[in-house]
C-alpha cells in the first residue's frame, strides 16, 4: 500500500465500451476514488468481475482482476480474499449477475461476512443483451421478453441482504458521484462484507428508472440527523417503505466479525514449502 | 487352507458396522497382516442393509474375493445377501435372542453360532458393546489373538475415557470366551502376526494427504457421495499448515471458491462426483481459458443423473476428457490404487501449476471408500517435490512486461506456458478472464490472436507431452498376445485375476493406465497383440473407445477456429496443401 496513489492509477489504457452516457462510468469512477483513497494500489487489489455490461469494469479497472462466468463472482472473490486476506478484494457485478443467476451465493457472500466489497450495477435492465426484464425490473415494465410486464414482483436486494444477516447495507447514485465514493469508500471500511447496491441508469433500455427519475425521488440518509444506521428495525423500515428510493448507508453492524478473522485466516496460502511440510510423515503415521 | 482370510460384518444402516469393522480391519494391520476391506452400503442414514468387509492376508491384497469365511449377521438379511459368498464351512456369527433373529435359519453345511452378544455385552457395561463382544467371538474363530483388538480399541474409544475402552476390552474377552467354552468345532484357521508395520487408509484418505503434501492449503467443497471423505480428510488437518476448508453452498461456489483461492496463488482443490462435475463445468472452461492451476477431483458413483450414489462406477469418463463446451486443454490422471492416489494427488497439483491448466483426478467409489494396507514407505514425504512453475516476482517480472511496463500474463510462448505473478507482486496486475484475450489477458476477437492463444494454450499439452514421464504399470507375461488394459480402480483386482489365468494355463500382458490425457500411445502395443481386452466399470467402454481411436487410421486434417466459418476458395487451397502433406498423429 502507498499513500501517493491517485484513482487514475486504477485506469487502464482500455476505452470503455459502454453506451455513451450509462451509469456503469459513474460508478467505476467512484470504484477508483474509493479505493485510491484508503490506501489501496493496484498491486494489492484484486477486482471480481461477473458477466454483462457490469462485468467489462475489471478490463477498464487496472489491478489483479478475475472475470468470471455469469452470477459467480462472489465465490471468486470470497475464495481470493481466505487465500490472501491482506488483499483488498473488490466485486462488481449487475442485477442480473447478483439477484438472478447469483442470488444463491448473494445470499451465502452475505451470511458468510468476508471482509470485501460487493459493488452492483443496478440498472434494472438486462442490457448487454438488449433490454429484458432483470430480477430488479418493475412489475409492469415492458420489455422485449415482457410485453405486459414481469408481472412479479421486483427483488428487493437489501432486504434479501438483511434477512441474511448483512453486518453492512448500502445504496447509492452512481451520477452523485461524490457522495456514491464516499459510500463505497465506507464500503470498504468495514470489518466484514461491505455490500453497496448503486443505481446505474441504463440510458439506452430503461426508460422509467432514469436519471431525472432518481434525482427526483431520492433521499439521503445522511441529510436525516436522527437516522440511526445501527439500529436494525430503522433500516427494516426504509429497506421495506416502497415509495421512496434511498441513499446512503442503510444499515451497518458495528460488532461485525469478518469470516477470515473468525477462522484465524491471516496467512497468505501462495506461500508454499518447497518439498512436503516437514512433520508431514505424521499425517502417515495417523493410519496405523 | 486359504492363504487369505474373509470377515464381514453386517446389519442395518446405524447398527455401527463401519466402525466395528473398521476395528477389525485396524487389528489385523497392526498385527502385520495385510488388509484390503470394502462395504456395501445404501443411500440411506438408517435401516436397509450394510456391510463391511475385510479381506486378509500375510501377502498384499488388492482386491475382494468371492468367499466369506466369517460372517457376523446382525440381521436375517445379512445372511440372505451374502448367500453367494457363505459356502460350506462358513461360520456365520448371530445372537438367537435377539428379537429378529430368533428362529433364523443357518444354509446346511455352514456354521452357525449362537453367541449371545447382546447379554453378554449388557453384562460387560452396556448393550452398545455387542458388536465388540462379536469381534471377540470372531478372534477366536479365526485364532487371533484378542490382544491386537486392544490397540485399536484404544484408538476408537480413547477419547471417552479409559473405562470406556477397559469395558470394551473385557467385552471382546467375553465374546472370545464364550465361543471357546460353548462350541468344540475345531476351526481350521490361524491369522499369523508378523513384524510388519502397515498403515490403513482410504482413496480418499490418500487424497487428502497428498494435497496436503503438496502445499495444498484451499480446499472448497460441497458433501457428495463418495466424494466427502476427502473434505472430511482435510478438515481439522490443513488447518495445522496454515490452509483452510470452505463447505461452499454448492458446486458451483465450490469451485469458484477454489478458482478465487487459486487466482491468489494458493495451490487449490475440490473434489466432487459426476452430478457436481456436470455443475462445474462452466466454470471449468473459465479455469482453462483464464489459465488457472486448480485440481478437480471426481470420484466416481455409478450415473447418470443421480444414478446409485452408493454405487461403484466408471462413468465419468467422457466428460473429464471432453466435457464442456467449446474446446478446452486439460489433463486428467486416474490413480490406479489406494497409495497411487497419494502419488497422483502431488502429482496432479505439479501439473496444474508447470502447465497452468485444470487437472482432472479420476478416482472411483471403489477406490475411495476401500481401505488398504500399504508399507508407510510407499508415502514417501521426503520424494515429494513441488514445482510451480514460471512464478515471476518483483525482480524478474521485467522479462515479461511490454513496453509500457503491462504484465503479459498470456504472453505467447514456444512451450505454450506463461508467466504467473502472484497478486501482491509489483507491476504484475493483469486481468484473467473466460473471454478469448490477449497476451495482456485483455478481451479480444482479432481472429490472429484467437488462433495463436488456442494454439498457444494446446502447446502446453504437447510440450508436457514431451517433458513429463507418461509411464504405465504393467503385470503379467510381457511376451503374451493377450494384451488386457484398464485404468482406475481395476488393476488391484486385475492383478489377482492374472493369477487364476496362470493356474488355467492362460498368459496375459496387463498394462494399468493411470493417465488418461495426455496418456502414453499404445497404438504399436495394441497392433502387436493378438486380442486386446479393455476392462473397465462403465456400459459402452468408454476407455476403450478412447484406445480404439487412437489406433484407427490416421486422417488428415482441416481445422479452423479464429471464429470465423469456413469460405469455399480458401477450405479449396487448404484442402489442396493438406493432400500432399504427410499424415502426422
Amino acid at each position: 500500500m502507498s499513500s501517493d496513489v491517485r484513482f487514475t492509477d486504477f485506469k487502464s489504457d482500455k476505452q470503455p465500451t459502454w453506451c455513451p452516457g450509462c451509469g456503469d462510468f459513474g460508478t467505476m469512477n467512484g470504484m477508483m476514488k474509493a479505493l485510491a483513497n484508503t490506501g489501496n494500489d493496484p498491486d494489492n487489489t484484486f477486482v471480481v468481475a461477473g458477466i454483462g455490461c457490469s462485468g467489462k469494469i475489471g478490463t477498464y479497472m487496472h489491478s489483479y482482476a478475475m472475470h468470471g462466468v455469469h452470477g459467480r463472482a462472489l465465490p471468486v472473490g470470497a475464495g481470493v480474499k481466505m487465500a490472501n486476506p491482506d488483499l483488498e478484494v473488490m466485486v462488481a457485478g449487475g442485477d442480473g449477475d447478483g439477484y438472478s443467476i447469483g442470488a444463491g451465493h448473494f445470499v451465502h457472500a452475505v451470511r458468510r461476512n468476508v471482509d470485501m466489497t460487493y459493488v452492483v450495477m443496478d440498472n434494472r435492465i438486462y442490457g448487454l443483451t438488449k433490454g429484458q426484464a432483470s430480477p430488479t425490473s418493475r412489475e409492469d415494465f415492458e420489455t422485449s421478453t415482457t410485453p405486459e410486464g414481469p408481472k412479479q414482483p421486483p427483488v428487493n436486494p437489501m432486504a434479501l441482504a438483511l434477512a441474511a444477516g448483512a453486518t453492512f447495507i448500502a445504496q447509492s447514485f452512481s451520477s452523485d458521484a461524490m457522495r456514491h465514493a464516499e459510500i463505497v469508500q465506507e464500503a470498504i471500511e468495514h470489518d466484514g462484507f461491505g455490500f453497496v447496491n448503486v443505481f446505474s441508469p441504463c440510458v439506452t433500455f430503461n426508460d422509467v428508472d432514469t436519471y431525472d427519475y432518481f434525482r427526483d425521488n431520492l433521499v439521503d440518509l445522511a441529510e436525516d440527523d436522527d437516522y440511526d444506521r445501527h439500529d436494525y428495525n430503522a433500516a427494516k423500515d426504509r429497506i421495506l417503505d416502497a415509495s421512496k428510493e434511498y441513499q446512503g448507508v442503510i444499515y451497518q453492524n458495528e460488532n461485525s466479525v469478518p469470516y477470515e478473522k473468525q477462522h484465524g485466516l491471516t496467512e497468505n496460502m501462495a506461500e508454499i514449502p518447497d518439498g512436503a511440510p516437514d512433520d508431514a510423515m505424521d499425517l502417515v503415521r495417523e493410519f496405523y | 487352507m486359504p492363504a487369505d482370510f474373509n470377515w464381514a460384518i453386517g446389519g442395518e444402516a446405524g447398527d455401527g458396522i463401519d466402525s466395528t469393522g473398521k476395528i477389525f480391519a485396524q487389528a489385523l494391520s497392526r498385527a502385520g497382516r495385510h488388509v484390503f476391506t470394502s462395504k456395501d452400503f445404501a443411500s440411506r442414514i438408517r435401516g436397509g442393509y450394510t456391510a463391511y468387509k475385510v479381506r486378509t492376508s500375510v501377502d498384499q491384497v488388492q482386491s475382494v474375493v468371492d468367499r466369506l469365511d466369517v460372517l457376523i449377521a446382525l440381521t436375517p438379511r445379512t445372511i440372505e445377501e451374502n448367500l453367494d459368498e457363505l459356502q460350506e464351512g462358513s461360520v456365520i456369527v448371530y445372537d438367537g435372542e435377539r428379537t429378529t433373529m430368533q428362529g433364523v435359519e443357518i444354509p446346511e453345511g455352514m456354521i452357525g453360532l449362537d453367541v449371545p452378544l447382546q447379554s453378554i455385552a449388557e453384562e460387560k457395561g452396556g448393550a452398545i458393546m455387542r458388536n465388540v463382544v462379536a469381534l471377540g467371538a470372531a478372534c477366536a474363530v479365526a485364532n487371533f489373538p484378542i490382544e491386537h483388538l486392544d490397540s485399536s480399541l484404544e484408538k476408537r474409544f480413547g477419547g471417552k475415557g479409559q473405562a470406556i475402552v477397559d469395558n470394551n476390552r473385557k467385552a471382546a474377552r467375553a465374546g472370545r470366551d464364550y465361543v471357546d467354552e460353548n462350541f468344540d468345532h475345531e476351526f481350521d484357521y490361524d491369522l499369523e502376526t508378523t513384524d510388519n508395520d502397515y498403515v490403513l487408509l482410504n482413496g480418499d484418505e490418500a487424497i487428502g494427504m497428498g494435497a496436503i503434501a503438496a502445499g495444498c492449503r484451499f480446499y472448497a467443497g460441497y458433501p457428495i457421495t463418495p466424494a466427502t471423505d476427502v473434505m472430511e480428510y482435510l478438515t481439522g488437518r490443513i488447518e495445522q499448515y496454515g490452509g483452510h476448508v470452505v463447505q461452499a453452498e454448492d458446486e458451483l461456489a465450490a469451485i469458484n471458491l477454489a478458482l478465487g483461492g487459486a487466482r491468489a496463488g494458493a495451490r487449490a482443490m475440490t473434489a466432487t462426483s459426476g452430478p457436481g462435475i456436470d455443475l462445474m463445468t462452466e466454470t471449468f472452461g473459465l479455469i482453462a481459458t483464464s489459465e488457472t492451476p486448480l485440481v478437480i477431483v471426481d470420484v466416481m458413483r455409478s450415473g447418470p443423473s443421480t444414478g446409485m450414489p452408493t454405487k461403484q462406477e466408471q462413468g465419468d469418463l467422457n466428460q473429464m476428457v471432453y466435457g464442456g463446451h467449446g474446446e478446452i486443454p486439460r489433463f486428467t490422471l486416474a490413480p490406479t490404487t489406494v497409495a497411487e492416489c497419494f502419488h497422483k494427488t502431488v502429482e496432479a497439483f505439479n501439473l496444474a501449476e508447470k502447465y497452468q491448466t485444470p487437472v482432472y483426478l479420476a478416482a472411483d467409489l471403489a477406490m475411495a471408500v476401500t481401505e488398504q494396507t500399504f508399507a508407510p514407505e510407499e508415502f514417501d514425504m521426503d520424494a515429494v517435490e513441488i514445482d510451480r512453475g514460471k512464478v515471476v516476482d518483483d525482480d524478474t517480472i521485467g522479462e515479461w512486461t511490454n513496453e509500457k511496463g503491462q504484465f503479459k500474463a498470456h504472453a505467447l510462448t514456444d512451450d505454450g506456458v506463461s508467466p504467473r505473478s502472484f497478486p501482491g507482486t509489483a507491476g504484475g496486475a493483469h486481468m484473467s478472464t473466460g473471454l478469448e484475450h490477449d497476451e495482456l489477458g485483455r478481451r479480444t476477437e482479432d481472429t490472429d490472436m484467437r488462433v495463436e492463444q488456442v494454439d498457444k494454450r494446446n502447446r502446453k499439452v504437447e510440450t508436457a507431452q514431451e517433458r513429463e514421464p507418461w509411464e504405465y504399470r504393467e503385470f503379467g507375461d510381457a511376451d503374451s498376445g493377450n494384451l488386457v488394459i484398464s485404468w482406475g480402480s481395476n488393476e488391484g483386482a486385475m492383478v489377482e485375476a492374472i493369477e487364476f489365468l496362470e493356474e488355467e494355463g492362460i498368459d496375459v500382458r496387463f498394462i494399468s493406465m493411470p493417465y488418461i490425457f495426455p496418456r502414453p500411445d499404445l497404438t504399436e502395443t495394441i497392433n502387436d497383440a493378438d486380442d486386446v481386452i479393455v476392462v473397465e466399470c462403465n456400459n459402452t467402454g468408454q476407455f476403450a473407445d478412447i484406445l480404439e481411436h487412437d489406433a484407427l487410421t490416421r486422417v488428415k486434417r482441416v481445422n479452423k477456429y479464429n471464429g470465423v466459418r469456413f469460405k469455399a476458395d480458401e477450405l479449396a487451397e487448404e484442402i489442396k496443401e493438406t493432400l500432399s502433406q504427410e499424415i502426422t498423429a
